[in-house]
């Protein structure tokens, strides 16, 4: 008799959990050639809610944890990612439309990249960071702090490396994310989720949504509890439109920008998710 | 329908032999059913113009509460600001129906509320050695006749579980008589209200027995919970009380108030008391002068919902005040 296979159920990741869709609705995703590859939940404004309520509450102790401890855990991540090679190769050579080989090179560099932003933690402070000299009697520091609760619409050229390489800036910084995964290619994300989910990131960290980016990035874009929004994979079309509505909270909204993703970024993708705090300290207390 | 008694009629003679035929005597609650109606009515979806009108309704009926030993003058004035004017972005949110403070903090609390313009918003004072209820009864009485000079309209008073869990259904009538007595009559009487605390009787059954003990001794409201034990103002401890108000009703043409307290925090949460409300009792109960639901997170939670309505975009708790 031969065996029936265990098929997987592609559900979103909000606080710590794998819950459906609140609104029970779910979606084809297809690869390049109009095959039927999975059933992703199909994320509802309420889901969105509901991620922000988690990040919003992971905040505290994530961007209180110390800069050395944030870095071994997103470490740790890229550790596991290593041990799921494999299937995250299988699902960017679906979601890229590119060959196995060139999947796992870019698997390999979406891993590097991980690895790269996790030894970033604990040295922004130092580049970013100085005791200013000023005239009086205090001491005057600045450092920087993350901004808070980030909305991250992964791009849609790149269904990993693009998400790892803002994801990553995001978190090593001490921000907690909502992420809405690329619309047709959600699967190296549900994967990531998946290693999140067994790595040391505390519930609520990363929160990652997968449905249609038109329907769930305004209410995203609007949200009052949402401190910054990355673009990135918005419709070219649609970038006004958001960021105006991005305006209420006087949210920080980045501009999607093309690049190759295989290049290492600058710092500034870490620096635009920081706030500078200046402090004064009187001398001799 | 049998005609309408009277509470002496009802219960023949408030002797304690009397007492305890009477309370025993009342069906039992069928505790799967009573969970399962809960769990179906919480099912309900209350969306668009019926949820707009539920928020405002829930906000109109808190008693805005502060119980903790760190309560200062100045947080029971803010909690009294906020009470009269819940947000302050927004004059078309309603009061809420009190403010539920210790018997010492009634003064300024009554004293504040006056001051902004608050004369609506009732004060209630939680008596009778809360939460515990372990002291002797010329406390308790003095307890409440502390806060009902001070300013308090209104009186929650915890019952002796001791006594009750013992089998001692007479001497909680008394202490309940006693203390109405002090509350007095008619229009300008404080009102009672009688918590029950559901956590510590156990069984749903003593819910119902506790609840009528409470309305035959002049309870205007029977309330749940003190908020200090887990679990509190649960649906299916809620319906099994509105079920018995809705009898005394039925029995003496006597209508008493619910106070839902304890462990209410979401907007959702309590839309589905609401539910439990129109659904048990009909929406006469539905107003602030027989349902209330007592609690302090929740009022934030409603204003969030409120916001998201009234803008179209999903509000942030930096947008409510930090209580």
């Amino acid at each position: 008799m031969s065996r029936v296979e265990i098929r997987k159920t592609y559900k979103l990741f909000i606080g710590g959990a794998f819950p459906r869709s609140e609104s029970g609705r779910s979606y084809e995703v297809v690869d390049s050639e109009g095959n039927f590859v999975a059933n992703p939940a199909m994320a509802s404004r309420k889901d969105a809610r509901d991620a922000v309520v988690a990040a919003r509450s992971a905040f505290p102790n994530w961007s209180a944890a110390t800069a050395f401890n944030r870095s071994q855990i997103l470490y740790r991540v890229a550790e596991l990612m290593e041990s799921r090679r494999e299937e995250f190769t299988n699902g960017v050579s679906l979601g890229d439309s590119i060959g196995k080989g060139r999947a796992g090179k870019i698997v390999d560099a979406a891993i590097d990249r991980w690895v790269w932003y996790a030894g970033w933690s604990d040295k922004l402070g130092s580049i970013l960071g100085a005791t200013n000299p000023v005239a009086g009697p205090y001491y005057n520091f600045s450092i920087p702090e993350p901004v808070g609760v980030v909305a991250l619409i992964a791009p849609q050229d790149s269904s990993l490396l693009g998400l790892i390489d803002l994801l990553g800036a995001a978190l090593t910084t001490g921000n907690t994310v909502v992420v809405l995964a690329n619309e047709t290619a959600p699967l190296p994300a549900i994967t990531l989720s998946e290693v999140l989910a067994t790595s040391d990131v505390p519930a609520g960290v990363v929160n990652i949504l997968t449905g249609r980016t038109k329907e769930v990035a305004p209410w995203l874009a609007s949200h009052m509890d949402v401190d910054a929004i990355n673009l990135a994979g918005v419709a070219a079309e649609d970038v006004q439109k958001l960021a105006g509505e991005a305006t209420d909270n006087l949210k920080r909204v980045i501009a999607p920008k093309s690049r190759d993703w295989l290049q290492t970024p600058t710092i500034e993708a870490m620096t635009s998710l920081l706030e500078i705090k200046t402090v004064w300290h009187p001398i001799g207390i | 329908m049998s005609a309408i008694l009277t509470r002496t009629a009802l219960l023949r003679s408030t002797d304690h032999d009397a007492i305890k035929q009477f309370v025993l005597a009342l069906p039992a609650v069928d505790q799967v059913g009573a969970e399962g109606r809960a769990a179906m009515l919480a099912t309900r979806s209350i969306k668009t113009s019926s949820k707009v009108y539920a928020i405002d309704k829930a906000i109109s009926m808190i008693d805005l509460t502060t119980l903790e030993g760190a309560d200062t003058q100045g947080k029971v004035r803010a909690l009294c600001a906020k009470a009269v004017r819940p947000d302050p972005t927004d004059s078309t949110a309603p009061s809420v129906a009190a403010v539920c403070v210790y018997n010492d903090l009634v003064g300024i609390a009554r004293e504040h509320l006056d001051s902004i313009g608050g004369q609506n918003v009732a004060v209630a004072a939680v008596t009778t050695a809360f939460p515990s209820g372990r002291a002797s009864m010329a406390v308790k009485l003095q307890d409440t006749r502390d806060a009902i000079s001070a300013g308090a309209s209104e009186i929650d008073m915890v019952i002796d579980r001791g006594a009750f869990l013992s089998g001692n259904y007479g001497k909680v009538f008394d202490e309940i008589s006693a203390i109405k007595e002090v509350c007095g009559d008619g229009e300008k009487r404080a009102h009672l209200k009688v918590i029950l605390e559901t956590g510590e009787l156990v069984t749903y059954d003593n819910v119902r027995r506790a609840s009528w003990l409470a309305m035959l001794a002049g309870a205007d409201f029977i309330k749940t919970s003190t908020g200090k034990i887990s679990p509190a103002a649960t649906p299916p401890v809620v319906l099994v009380m509105l079920e018995s108000v809705r009898d005394f009703y039925a029995k003496t043409g006597t209508r008493v108030g619910v106070k839902a307290a304890g462990g209410i925090r979401t907007a959702k949460d309590a839309i589905k008391q609401l539910v439990l409300v129109n659904e048990t009792t009909g929406s006469d109960w539905l107003d602030p002068t027989l349902f209330r639901i007592g609690a302090s997170a929740l009022l934030n939670d409603l204003l969030l919902q409120r916001q998201k309505l009234s803008t179209g975009h999903y509000s942030g708790p930096n947008y409510v005040t930090l209580d």
